[in-house]
């Protein structure tokens, strides 16, 4: 089972990264629950999607522990980073998150929101970016999968920009490794 | 009864719970004429009420019929209608029901253009608790509960259906009973949300607290305070003081809400919509 | 084909209606329940089907009587305080003896509340929110599959004993995503039973449930919230009244072999069984493996109709266990109908009250000091 946690700020699309996600290990033929934090906290304030992916039945479907964390501020970092498992990933966008430090766990730096502003032209691929970054570092679904997902989610006449933004976060991921 | 009218009424659930001088029964009757006059299918057509003494006449017609709760009438009668679009569906209903605990419910049937005619039941007073004040009662009335006479103000239910979108508003009394059928005719064949306020005498619970003497007293009270439309027409606002207009109020053609949600389904279904 | 699909509780509800022949929805817009009314209004014209957002929840409760006398499948859906407002016409529609489904996804209250958190303390309003005695249905999923397919049998209860059905979700089930499968085959569908010609629209079958003819064809019957005999008009009668009381309870009492639904993990052998229901099932049935990993005999006894209350299955489910924990998120609704048919020394309440769900490790924590 891994559980993944993915965090920012209201309006930088973690709600759809972590039902993308979701949606390519369903692809693949895993049990997937995917739930989010709702109300007033959703807009403006800290966002936050959970995935859980597992080879059998998912009862709990809340994360506990986190295999996985995507923090985009460092509110969010500060938040979700305090309860990790032993060998968790954690992303962080080093665009916004300036000297994150761990206890336990593993540091990925990337300036996710920078890339997609600089090589895709808008800050609104930033999570696309950072679901590349997460598969790149983790391998979690295979890179076909998670194309075909973002492909079924995205509003029509974007895609070739957000595969762009997918690659550009397998790359910057697979790199930092 | 007409012979010919005998069979809108269930005749085994009369003589109805009325009190001598009550002025429903009239309004009944106008309705059953103005049924019998546009040649309605009974087997077409739904009365619904809410709760009070007018609303007790659903039991009394022959059609399909519902008793609903309290100022809820036409909230059943919107989801009958949006349903089922082929039946010709009529809420009766009194003032109280329909500006107090209904209140919300009529101005949004009305901003809605729904296609249902509302004959409201006016006799100033909540007749079946006994002769409480009701949203219609006029200033200064004497009720169970304004014993020292009223303080509110009454709302004007044709000035609130107009101001809330009705399509059609008219006004008439029990005493004038063949102008009265007119109105109501007019009002169901208006494709549109309709209301025809019903000026009723209650002789029981608001006349004799008011001293208005007994039933034909206050019918004569209709025939000397009230002034046609057209009369009106032709005075200055002063002399109107204390008048009472009725007849035919307003009246627009507007999209109607079923006619448009079925366009909504045509247009999503490519034409193929039931 | 079947069709698998990764959607919210939400819309596997409202994928069910419409699978049960639903086609008709009103309501009023309030979290956690919203995306029911939204993607109806999307979906139902597509099929020819009506939807109304109305001006308040007793408005809605209106239309969908309006509309189920007319002859259509019609269901509402709200949360709390919307819940609230719609019981002076739930209360109708179990004497008029109306079919609808009353979806109510679960928040905190009393009042305004905790609006986008979860909770589970609406199982006694649900039973007896409205005034007066009347049995009512209330059936509560626990998974996104499950409020697809409780759904359509939501629908299909209401049309077989003519009475509204409580629909009860909460919000960690309505928001989540999982996978729904959408089984290619057709769903059994019940249609309500029309009346035989001379057959009166309030006079009972042998099964105690009356047959009820739509609006516009001819049948002339009347509908109303006063006690009435089997003509459908009012009577004063006491005989009738206890008459009619009893029968609400009783058509479905005597049918619970229709209505009776649950689910079982190693209750078998259990010596500690949790009874739970809704998105704490999910809790307890990872606290009876991880229990059962530490070798304590531990169940779980999952209900899925709660009302009537399933009484009689929790006496035998029970006749041989220590001890029943009762895991729910209110203050001991379900518990308190639990020690009325096992007594207080044999149930030991696991509750939450803060809007988070219970977790699993709680539960096990309960069983363990007990095991002590």
């Amino acid at each position: 089972m891994r559980e993944i946690l993915l965090s920012g700020s209201g309006g930088q699309g973690m709600i759809l990264a972590g039902i993308i996600l979701a949606e390519a290990a369903l692809r693949e033929g895993k049990e997937v629950v995917q739930t989010q934090s709702y109300g007033p906290e959703a807009r403006g304030g800290a966002s936050k999607a959970e995935v859980i992916i597992a080879n059998k039945k998912i009862s709990f479907p809340h994360i506990e522990k986190p295999d996985v964390v995507l923090a985009m501020t460092e509110e969010a970092f500060n938040k979700y980073t305090k309860c990790l498992k032993e060998n968790a990933a954690v992303i962080v966008d080093s665009t916004y998150v300036k000297n994150p430090t761990l206890t336990r766990g593993d540091l990925h730096e990337v300036p996710i929101t920078a890339l997609a502003e600089k090589e895709v032209g808008s800050p609104l691929f930033s999570n696309i970016v950072a679901l590349g970054v997460l598969i790149g570092v983790t391998n979690i679904v295979k890179e076909s999968t998670i194309k075909e997902a973002v492909l079924a989610r995205v509003p029509k006449g974007t895609e070739e920009r957000n595969l762009k933004a997918l690659e550009l976060g397998f790359i910057a991921g697979k790199n930092i490794l | 009864m007409n012979e010919t009218l005998k069979k809108y009424f269930r005749m085994n659930r009369l003589p109805h719970i009325w009190c001598p001088g009550c002025g429903n029964g009239i309004v009944v009757g106008a309705l059953v004429r103005a049924i019998d006059k546009l040649g309605l299918n009974p087997d077409k057509t739904s009365i619904i009420s809410g709760i009070g003494c007018s609303s007790r006449s659903s039991g009394y017609l022959n059609f399909d019929t519902v008793h609903t709760a309290h100022g809820r009438a036409l909230t059943f009668a919107t989801g009958l209608k949006l349903a089922r679009p082929d039946l010709n569906v009529i809420v009766l209903t009194g003032d109280g029901d329909a500006t107090a605990i209904g209140g919300n419910h009529f101005i949004h049937a009305a901003r809605r253009n729904i296609d249902l005619t509302t004959i409201v039941f006016n006799n100033n007073i909540y007749g079946m608790t006994g002769g409480q004040y009701s949203p219609l009662t006029p200033t200064h009335s004497k009720a169970t509960t304004s014993p020292y006479g009223h303080i509110e103000n009454p709302f004007d239910i044709t000035e609130l259906a107009k101001a809330s979108g009705a399509s059609y508003v008219a006004r008439g009394t029990t005493y004038h009973t063949l102008e009265l059928i007119n109105l109501i005719a007019d009002a169901i064949s208006h494709k549109g949300f309709s209301v025809v306020e019903a000026i009723t005498a209650c002789p029981i619970s608001f006349g004799r607290q008011n001293k208005l003497g007994n039933a034909p007293a206050m019918m004569k009270w209709q025939k000397e305070n009230t002034i046609s439309v057209k009369a009106a027409s032709k005075l200055p606002a002063e002399q109107l003081a204390g008048k009472v207009v009725i007849g035919e109020l307003y009246r627009r053609q507007a999209p109607e809400y079923t006619a448009e949600y079925q366009k909504v389904i045509d247009r999503v279904t490519g034409g193929n919509g039931q | 084909m079947s069709q698998t699909m990764l959607v919210q509780g939400n819309h596997a509800c409202a994928l069910g209606a419409l699978a049960a022949g639903v086609r008709f929805f009103a309501g009023y817009p309030i979290t956690p329940s919203t995306e029911i009314a939204e993607i109806l209004a999307k979906e139902l014209p597509k099929v020819g089907g009506k939807f109304i957002q109305m001006e308040d929840e007793i408005a809605s409760m209106g239309a969908i009587c309006g509309a189920s006398l007319g002859g259509f499948k019609a269901i509402t859906a709200t949360s709390g305080p919307g819940f609230s407002l719609m019981q002076e016409l739930i209360g109708y529609a179990s004497l008029a003896e109306i079919p609808l489904v009353i979806v109510n996804v679960q928040r905190g209250g009393p009042s305004t509340g905790q609006p986008t958190s979860p909770s589970q303390s609406d199982v006694m309003q649900a039973r007896w929110g409205s005034h007066g005695d009347r049995g009512v249905i209330a059936l509560v999923p626990s998974s996104v599959q499950e409020s697809y397919q409780l759904m359509i049998d939501a629908v299909n209860l209401a049309e077989r004993f003519r009475t509204p059905v409580i629909f009860l979700m909460d919000e960690v089930v309505g928001h989540m995503r999982e996978k729904l499968v959408i089984p290619k085959t057709t769903p059994t569908i019940i249609n309500r039973r029309k009346p035989e010609p001379g057959e009166l629209p309030y006079a009972p079958g042998p099964d105690g449930v009356p047959a009820l003819p739509p609006f516009g064809e001819g049948y002339h019957f009347h509908v109303t919230g006063l006690i009435h005999d089997e003509t459908g008009f009012p009577t004063g009668s006491p005989e009738v009244t206890e008459k009619t009381i009893k029968r609400l309870h009783q058509k479905l009492e005597n049918n619970m072999d229709e209505i009776l639904r649950y689910d079982e993990l190693h209750s078998a052998d259990a010596e500690y069984l949790i009874i739970s229901y809704g998105c704490s099932a999910r809790s307890a049935e990872e606290a009876v493996r991880m229990a059962r990993e530490k070798g304590i005999k531990a169940g779980l006894l999952r209900l899925i109709s709660i009302w009537p209350f399933p009484s009689d299955l929790i006496e035998e489910k029970c006749a041989r266990v220590k001890k029943v924990f009762v895991a729910e998120m209110n203050y001991g609704q379900v518990t308190g109908e639990v020690t009325k048919v096992l007594g207080r020394s044999k149930v030991q309440p696991v509750l939450r009250v803060d809007t988070q769900m219970i977790t699993p490790r709680q539960i096990l924590e309960a069983i363990t000091r007990e095991g002590n």
